[in-house]
C-alpha cells in the first residue's frame, strides 16, 4: 500500500487513490460491523428489517392477491379462517389478510424514512447552532423547541392531523413537527460540550469560520448517539403512524396500513381474531426490530473506542 | 527592536454566574496587572501552579478569552482595539499547540485535513500546491506520506502531538503559544517533542510562549521566565538566573518542591504549607503573604509592585533583594 | 523484616479488539514490611495492570492470569476465592488512585463514605466507626472536625480529595498501601506535600508502600528501593540510589538520560524506536529492538534476573556480562 513519496518537480503529487484517502473510514466501518454483528438479536432485527423491505418493494409480486392488497373487496370471501388458499385469513370485506399486511409494509417504512431524512435535516442543525453560538440564538432556538416540546407529541400531532385533514401526508408532515425538537435539544447539549473543546478552540485560533466548525467539527463528532437515537426512535414513530390511522386520523380506508387494518378488525377480535391479530402483530415485529438494531447501534457508537 | 509580544497590565476578571440573575458581586481574579514583552526566535516561559492564571493569559492572546483592561500588542498593533475580522488577520502569525494532544485533534478528522483546516481557512485552496504544503509539513515533524489519511486515535500520544504542531506551523507563524505540550506525554517521548521544538525553532525563527509547570522542562527550553501566582507575575528574568537563584519565596519554593531525580540530592518536600487560595477573594496585600515563610507585616496590608531587582529580574516582594533566601525564615 | 508481598513471576493477558495483549510476562517485586518501593515506568508498562492484579480488581472475563503467583504474607492471593480477595481488599492491601474526584462518591459526604468503608471490613458501631474516621482523617493530615466529615468531595480542593482518599486507604489499618500515580494530577507544592505523607505513614504508622509513578523524581525522593518496569516486566530492582545512580539496565540509563533536569533542549537524549505492541510483543527480550547494547541472544532468550548487590538485580543479557554482577537470581 505505498503511496508514491511526494515529488517537487512537475508532476502531480500523488498521495493516494480513494480507498487509500478512506482507509480510515473503511477500517472504522468495518471494525463496527464486527461489533455489530456480535451481538445477535441486533442481526436479527437488521434481517428482519432487510425483509420488510424487500417484502415492501416486491409486493406486487409476492401478495396472492395483489388487487385485494392494495384495496378491491371479495364480498363472497368475507370472514374465511387462515387456509391453505388464504393463510391469514380475510377480513370484513373479504380481502386477503396476508396480501394487505405485504403491502402494507411499505406505509411505515416510507414513512419512517422521509420523516426520518427530515427530522435530520432540521433538528441536529437547529441543535448544533444552538449550542455553539449560545447567547440569544441559543435562547431563541431552545424556546422555539421546549414549546414544541411542552405538548404531549401525540395529543400534538393529533391536533395538527384533525386541524388539516386526515390523511397519512398530514400525519407526516404532524410528525416531523412534533420530533425534530428531539433532536435539536440532544445535538444542543453536546454541541455545548463540545465547543470547549480544544480542537474547536485550535479551529478558532487558526480562523476557521464558525459555520465551518459547526459543520466539521461539531455536528459530525455528535452524530454517534443521533444514530442510535433515531433508530430507536423509528419505531415509536411507526407506531404513531399505526396509532393515529388506527383512531382514523391517518390513512383512510382501502389503504392497507396495519393500524387501520387493526381498527377495521377490532369489532370481529373475538371471532375473526385474524382481521386484527396478524397486522397487529406486524406492527409489533418490525418495531422490535428496529430497537434491537437502535441497541446493537448504540454498543457500536457509543462506546467510543479511545485510548 | 519592537517586540513580537508586547502585554501591557492585562487584567482578566471573570464574573461569577449564580443562579438565574446573571449579576453576582463574586469576580475570578484570573489574571491581574501582567505585564511582559517576547522577542522574535526567544522562548518566553509561563510558570504556575493550578489557579496561577498562565492559561488565562495564553488564551486572551489567543483570543479566546476578552480581556477586562490591558493591552495586547502583536508586532506593534494592539490585539484588544481590534474588530473581530482584524483580529483574526493579525493572529495568523500565532499559533497554538495545546496539551492533551487528543483532544486537539477532531476524531473524525485525518492527518491530512487536520493540517490542511488552517491553510484552507486562509484561502489556499489548490489541490496540488495544498497537498504539497501538507507533505512538507510532515516531513518537518518527523511524519510521512502513510500517516495522511489516518485518524489521531490511531496514532501515539507523541504523534498526535506532532501532528498539533505540524498544523500550528501551516501557516508559518511568528510566534507559537505552546501549552504545556509534553506534560502529558512519557518522559522519553517528552525529549523526543523537546528536540523537535527547538530545531524548528532554529529553522523557523519561531518565538515560543511555553507555558508549564514542570521546572525541569522550563529550564531546558526557556530564555526568559515569569514566574505567577494566583493572577499575577510575583517574579521574571532570565530563565536560569530565575531558577537557579530565586528571589522570591514562591520561587525558591517551588524549586524546592520539585522532587530531584538524583536520590542523593534532598528536595524539601512539604517545605509550603496550606493550597493556593480562592481567585475570588484574593488574599490582601502581597497574594501569597499567607503562605510565606518569611511574611512580615507589611505585607498584609501592602500590594508589592513588581521592582528592579538588577540584570532583567522584576521581583514582586517586599523583601530586600539581597535577602537569603536558603537561610530559611529568621 | 520478612516479605510482605512477593509477586513471582506473573503473567497477565487479556482480550482486547484487536487480539490479546500480553500484558504481563514475568513480573518479579518483593515489598518488605515499612518501606516504600517505587514501581517506575512509562504508559503501557503494566506497572497500573501489576497493582490492580495484587488486589484482584481486573475486569475478570477479558483478563486472564496466565502464571505465577502473589504471595502476601505467604499466601497466594491468586489462589483465593472472590469473598476472600474481597476480604483483603481495604483491610489488608488498600489503594489510592490517580484521579481523587473519580475515586469520591459525589452523593456521599467525606466521613459517611470512610464510616461506611470501616465498617465493611469490622464489626464496630457506627460511633466507633466514626472514631476510626477521624483517626483515619489525622493521619491523612486532614482536620478531623465535623465541617470536614460533612463536606461533599466537590466542596474540596484536590490536594485535600487525594487526602480523603488516602483516610479512606488508611482507615482499615492496612500494613501495605498500593498508591498508583497518587500525585500526578496534584500541584507540584501539593504534591510535595503529599510526598512528605506518605514518608510520614511509613515512618509514623509504619505502613509498606508500592509507589507506582512514571516521575522518576517522585520515586527518587520518596522510595527506599525501586523497580523499573519495560512492556510488561520488571528489568531492574534494588535500592534507590543503586537503581538510579548506578543503573545497569540499558532502558534505565537511557531514561535517566531522558529526563530535562539540568540539560539544554539540544542536549537532551532520546530513546529510538517506540514502545513496543504487545499484542505482538518482541521476542526474547522486549526492549531489544531498541536497545543500543543489544547483542544476538536478546532477540531469543528472555533475559534471567542476575544479581549485582544484596539488594540490585537486573534482567539484561548485556548487563549479566559487565564487571560486578553476580550470578543466578535473587533470593
Amino acid at each position: 500500500m505505498a503511496s508514491p513519496a511526494a515529488g517537487r518537480s512537475g508532476g502531480a503529487i500523488a498521495i493516494g487513490d480513494w480507498r487509500e484517502r478512506h482507509q480510515s473510514t473503511f477500517t472504522e466501518t468495518r471494525h463496527n460491523a464486527r461489533v455489530f454483528f456480535r451481538d445477535r438479536l441486533a442481526v436479527i432485527g437488521l434481517v428482519w428489517i432487510v425483509l420488510m423491505v424487500v417484502v415492501a418493494v416486491a409486493a406486487p409480486w409476492i401478495a396472492p392477491y395483489p388487487d385485494q392488497g392494495r384495496g378491491a373487496s371479495d364480498l363472497k370471501s368475507r370472514f374465511e379462517a387462515p387456509s391453505a388458499s388464504h393463510p391469514f385469513g380475510t377480513d370484513n370485506q373479504g380481502r386477503d389478510v396476508l396480501s394487505r399486511v405485504i403491502f402494507g409494509a411499505r406505509i411505515p417504512l416510507v414513512i419512517s424514512s422521509v420523516v426520518a431524512a427530515a427530522v435530520l435535516l432540521i433538528g441536529p442543525l437547529l441543535g448544533g447552532l444552538a449550542g455553539y453560538y449560545g447567547g440569544w440564538a441559543d435562547e431563541v432556538i431552545m424556546r422555539v423547541t421546549d414549546i414544541f416540546l411542552a405538548f404531549p407529541a401525540l395529543v400534538l400531532a393529533m391536533a395538527m392531523v384533525a386541524m388539516l385533514g386526515p390523511n397519512l401526508r398530514n400525519l407526516a408532515l404532524a410528525i416531523v413537527v412534533t420530533w425534530w425538537p428531539w433532536y435539536t435539544r440532544l445535538v444542543r447539549g453536546m454541541a455545548v460540550s463540545l465547543r470547549q473543546r480544544p480542537y474547536v478552540e485550535a479551529a478558532k485560533t487558526m480562523g476557521v469560520r464558525d459555520s465551518r466548525i459547526v459543520l466539521r467539527h461539531i455536528l459530525p463528532n455528535a452524530f454517534g448517539p443521533v444514530i442510535v437515537q433515531i433508530t430507536l426512535d423509528i419505531g415509536t414513530v411507526i407506531l404513531e403512524v399505526a396509532g393515529l390511522s388506527f383512531l382514523g386520523l391517518g390513512a383512510k380506508p382501502p389503504t392497507p396500513e396495519w393500524g387501520l387494518m387493526v381498527s377495521e378488525g377490532v369489532e370481529y377480535v373475538l371471532e375473526q381474531w385474524w382481521i386484527s391479530v396478524f397486522p397487529g402483530l406486524a406492527i409489533f415485529l418490525l418495531v422490535l426490530a428496529f430497537n434491537l438494531v437502535g441497541d446493537g447501534l448504540r454498543d457500536v457508537l457509543d462506546p467510543r473506542m479511545k485510548r | 527592536m519592537t517586540p513580537l509580544l508586547a502585554i501591557e497590565d492585562l487584567t482578566v476578571h471573570f464574573a461569577v454566574k449564580r443562579g438565574l440573575s446573571k449579576k453576582s458581586a463574586d469576580v475570578v481574579h484570573a489574571a491581574d496587572h501582567v505585564s511582559f514583552t517576547i522577542t522574535r526566535g526567544e522562548t518566553f516561559a509561563l510558570v504556575g501552579e493550578s489557579g496561577s492564571g498562565k492559561t488565562t493569559v495564553a488564551r486572551a492572546v489567543l483570543g479566546l478569552n476578552a480581556p477586562t483592561s490591558g493591552t495586547i500588542a502583536f508586532e506593534g498593533r494592539d490585539l484588544t482595539a481590534l474588530k473581530r475580522g482584524a483580529r483574526r488577520e493579525a493572529l495568523r502569525d500565532v499559533q497554538v499547540v495545546f496539551q492533551d494532544p487528543y483532544s486537539s485533534l477532531s476524531p473524525r478528522m485525518t492527518v491530512h485535513d487536520v493540517v490542511a483546516e488552517p491553510l484552507q481557512a486562509h484561502g489556499r485552496r489548490d489541490g496540488r500546491e495544498l497537498n504539497e504544503r501538507i507533505v512538507a509539513l510532515l516531513e518537518m515533524v518527523g511524519l510521512g506520506t502513510q500517516h495522511l489519511w489516518r485518524r489521531p486515535h490511531e496514532f501515539s500520544g507523541g504523534q498526535c502531538q506532532r501532528i498539533a504542531i505540524a498544523r500550528a506551523l501551516a501557516l508559518e507563524p511568528k510566534l507559537v503559544i505552546l501549552d504545556e505540550p509534553t506534560s502529558a506525554l512519557d518522559v522519553s517521548v517528552q525529549a523526543r517533542i523537546l528536540v523537535l521544538l527547538e530545531e524548528l525553532q532554529e529553522r523557523l525563527k519561531l518565538a515560543y510562549l511555553f507555558i508549564a509547570h514542570d521546572l525541569a522542562v522550563v529550564e531546558s527550553v526557556a530564555d526568559q521566565v515569569a514566574v505567577m501566582y494566583l493572577g499575577q507575575i510575583i517574579e521574571s528574568g532570565a530563565a536560569e538566573a530565575v531558577l537557579h537563584t530565586p528571589r522570591h519565596p514562591y520561587t525558591h519554593a517551588l524549586i524546592a518542591s520539585v522532587p530531584s531525580p538524583d536520590p542523593e540530592r534532598r528536595s524539601e518536600l512539604g517545605v509550603i504549607a496550606g493550597e493556593v487560595p480562592s481567585a475570588i477573594r484574593p488574599p490582601s496585600g502581597c497574594r501569597f503573604h499567607p503562605r510565606c515563610p518569611f511574611r512580615m507585616d507589611v505585607c498584609d496590608r501592602v500590594e508589592p509592585e513588581p521592582h528592579d531587582a538588577g540584570g532583567g529580574r522584576l521581583v514582586a516582594c517586599h523583601l530586600p533583594d539581597d535577602f537569603d533566601l536558603d537561610a530559611g525564615p529568621q | 523484616m520478612g516479605d510482605l508481598l512477593e509477586i513471582r513471576d506473573l503473567r497477565l493477558q487479556f482480550n482486547s479488539m484487536r487480539g490479546t495483549v500480553k500484558a504481563l510476562d514475568g513480573v518479579n517485586l518483593t515489598v518488605r514490611e515499612r518501606e516504600i518501593i517505587g514501581l517506575v515506568g512509562e504508559s503501557g508498562c503494566g506497572k497500573t495492570i501489576t497493582g490492580l492484579s495484587v488486589l484482584g480488581l481486573l475486569p475478570r472475563p477479558q483478563t486472564e492470569v496466565t502464571g505465577g503467583q502473589i504471595l502476601f504474607r505467604g499466601d497466594d492471593l491468586l489462589a483465593l476465592g472472590d469473598r476472600a480477595v474481597e476480604g483483603i481488599r481495604g483491610r489488608l492491601v488498600a489503594m489510592v488512585f490517580q484521579d481523587p474526584l473519580a475515586s469520591l462518591n459525589p452523593v456521599f459526604t467525606i466521613g459517611d463514605q470512610i464510616s461506611r468503608v470501616v465498617r465493611i471490613h469490622k464489626k464496630v458501631s457506627h460511633h466507633e466507626a466514626l472514631e476510626a474516621t477521624r483517626r483515619a482523617l489525622k493521619a491523612a493530615g486532614l482536620p478531623p472536625d465535623d465541617a470536614l466529615l460533612d463536606s461533599y468531595p466537590h466542596q474540596l480542593s484536590g490536594g485535600m480529595r487525594q487526602r480523603a482518599c488516602m483516610a479512606m486507604a488508611l482507615s482499615c489499618d492496612a500494613p501495605l498501601l498500593i498508591a498508583d500515580e497518587p500525585t500526578t494530577a496534584l500541584d507540584v507544592t501539593i504534591q510535595a506535600q503529599m510526598l512528605r505523607l506518605l514518608l510520614d505513614l511509613r515512618d509514623d504508622l509504619g505502613i509498606a508502600q508500592v509507589l507506582i509513578t512514571h516521575n522518576v523524581g517522585v520515586a527518587a525522593q520518596t522510595c527506599d528501593r525501586v523497580a523499573v518496569m519495560y512492556a510488561g516486566s520488571v528489568v531492574e530492582q534494588g535500592l534507590t540510589a543503586e537503581v538510579l545512580k548506578h543503573s545497569r539496565h540499558p532502558y534505565t540509563m537511557a531514561l535517566y538520560e531522558c529526563l530535562p533536569q539540568g540539560k539544554k533542549a539540544s542536549e537532551l537524549r532520546t530513546i529510538t524506536g517506540s514502545v513496543p505492541d504487545l499484542i505482538d510483543p518482541p521476542p526474547g527480550c522486549r526492549f531489544h529492538p531498541r536497545c543500543v547494547h543489544a547483542m544476538e541472544v536478546c532477540a531469543t532468550v528472555k533475559p534471567d534476573p542476575t544479581r549485582i548487590t544484596e539488594e540490585h538485580w537486573v534482567a539484561c543479557h548485556w548487563a549479566a556480562k559487565q564487571p560486578g554482577a553476580g550470578e543466578g537470581a535473587p533470593a
